[in-house]
């Protein structure tokens, strides 16, 4: 049996409009996917019939809303496979999941201290890092790739130290789709004692992902890459881990008692949670979960293989076409540029024919920085995508490349 | 009150009722843009708010402000050449005063995407920048 995709985009009303008086072509799903009607009609429900405060409301909407959410809980610790409910913490982002750890991490890093990052991190993995490093006194040590884009794991055994207190990375590039071996990561990094984050932003649409048998210390991603609501992110840790990790910020949901004197804080996930959470977005999260599982994350990853492969043969066939990161395993994103054509003039021809692309850094300057150059033009594809979308994105970059050359 | 130049513009961009054919015609007022001198490419002649790269440079003669420029972007610098016409071999006070609704009325800041569009205000600010400048020199 066939991948339904024409089922399927009927479910995303946004693939009915046009831009430009062209019918919508959208490729940039790295940086946010669509909606399908189940998750928007999640969000209207909840705002409709359920909307009240959680967790210390004695009424009955309250209760409601509060089971609403902690459902959607539920359904994130069964899509990952976390061991325990309260290792899911919902953040606003993959963004604040970062930044809640390393944060905490202020308190557990001494001077001299290493942190190991992936040299094809979004800024987001790198900057919270930074400035953790900062404050102090620890060395933010950098682990290359190579041509390909691709982590070199050589390199990783002779930054591994005792000094090693974790390694950051990312599960799946931003800029240029390339997956990373994290579990060969994660078993040399816990052979020498060292904790691994992984960020999932870019994963977790595309690909299944087991924590427990990961083992990863901790985990990040974002709703809105998986056809959730923005605003709304997860951060996974080990238990043990998140307990001993300092609370990020104060105020109410995240206290036990409080008196003048001090305060106690409450267990997890709430330690971590504080003021009154995104409701809704962590309701439509839990409706994008039972989306993605109603399709099957499997068969979402083979037909977006398909279509990777198809874009990637039909792309090269242009003259002086370059992708960055071409390799077998990546998901389905092709970033490249044409020789002698600045990213920005494709991106802006392609967007008067209707089509979404990204170009530029992909907040991801130190990739470019690599490359030497000033951004790429990155095609990113999603499962409600179609080959007819690709032909019409090849003729539309043969258009583009006619024109400025 | 447009300039005779800006008027142009206008009449010439409403030629085109495709904006693909518009965007074809930007491309090729880029090839005409008075380049500026490779060692003027520097960061003290970089605009910034642009995704791609663009210089500018400008320089008073006999009371007339003259521009010059480049992008590594094509679409970049045919936006600026048609600054630059707009505005080249005016006195600095009338870059001051100039009015810029031609740019609305071409339609290009409507159809330029957010990050394009701001680097057109930051080009036009520049431009007013020079000219300001040079008036405040010639009334020193």
């Amino acid at each position: 049996m066939g991948f339904a995709v024409e089922k399927i985009r009927a479910d995303f009303p946004i693939l009915q409009r046009q831009v430009h008086n062209k019918p919508l072509i959208y490729f940039d799903n790295a940086a946010t996917s669509q909606k399908p009607k189940a998750v928007i009609d999640a969000l209207v429900h909840y705002y409709s019939f359920q909307n009240a405060n959680i967790h210390r409301g004695v009424h009955a909407l309250s209760q409601e809303a509060t089971d609403a959410y902690e459902q959607a809980r539920d359904q994130l610790q069964h899509f990952f496979n976390a061991r325990h409910r309260q290792e899911i913490i919902f953040t606003a982002g993959t963004t604040h999941s970062i930044n809640i750890v390393a944060h905490g991490y202020r308190s557990i890093l001494k001077p001299g201290d290493e942190i190991i990052v992936g040299q094809a991190e979004h800024h987001s993995n790198i900057v919270p890092w930074q400035m953790a490093c900062d404050l102090t006194g620890a060395v933010l040590k950098v682990l290359p790739i190579d041509n390909n884009g691709q982590l070199k794991l050589q390199a990783l055994n002779e930054l591994l130290g005792v000094k090693t207190k974790l390694i950051v990375v990312n599960h799946v590039s931003n800029a240029l789709g390339t997956i990373n071996p994290i579990e060969e990561i994660i078993e040399k990094a816990h052979s020498i004692g060292a904790k691994v984050l992984v960020d999932g932003a870019q994963a977790s649409s595309h690909i299944k992902v087991d924590l427990q048998k990961l083992n990863v210390d901790y985990y990040t991603t974002s709703a809105h890459k998986m056809c959730g609501p923005t605003g709304v992110g997860m951060l996974y840790g080990k238990k043990a881990l998140l307990e001993a990790l300092p609370p990020y910020q104060g105020g109410g949901e995240m206290i036990k008692e409080v008196y003048f004197e001090g305060t106690t804080y409450a267990g997890l996930p709430h330690k971590f949670e504080a003021g009154t959470p995104n409701i809704a977005g962590g309701i439509g999260f839990g409706a994008a979960i039972l989306y993605l599982n109603s399709i099957g994350l499997e068969e979402i990853a083979a037909y977006e293989h398909d279509l990777l492969v198809y874009a990637t043969d039909e792309l090269k066939q242009i003259q002086g076409l370059k992708i960055y990161g071409d390799v077998v395993e990546k998901t389905a994103v092709v970033s490249f540029n044409i020789e002698g054509i600045h990213p920005y003039d494709v991106g802006t021809l392609l967007d008067q024919m209707g089509i979404a692309v990204r170009t530029g850094q992909h907040c991801a300057q130190p990739v470019m920085d690599f490359y030497g150059i000033p951004g790429t033009v990155r095609a990113s594809l999603a499962f409600y995508n179609t080959k007819e979308e690709i032909d019409i994105l090849v003729k539309g970059v043969q258009r583009a490349v006619n024109m400025l050359l | 009150m447009s300039s005779q130049a800006q008027q142009e513009i206008i009449e010439e961009f409403a030629l085109f009722d495709d904006w693909m054919d518009k965007y074809e015609h930007l491309i090729e007022l880029g090839k005409t843009l008075p380049l500026i001198q490779e060692q003027y490419k520097t960061d003290q002649y970089i605009i910034k708010g642009c995704q791609s790269k663009v210089w500018l440079r400008a320089e008073q003669k006999e009371g007339f402000v003259y521009f010059s420029a480049d992008s590594d972007a094509i679409i970049t610098k045919g936006i600026v050449s048609v600054l630059i016409r707009a505005f080249s071999g005016m006195s600095p006070q009338d870059i001051v005063n100039a009015p810029t609704d031609f740019i609305n009325e071409i339609g290009l800041s409507d159809h330029l995407s957010p990050t394009r569009a701001n680097g057109l205000v930051a080009m036009i600010k520049q431009m007013k920048l020079y000219a300001t400048a040079f008036a405040a020199q010639n009334n020193a």
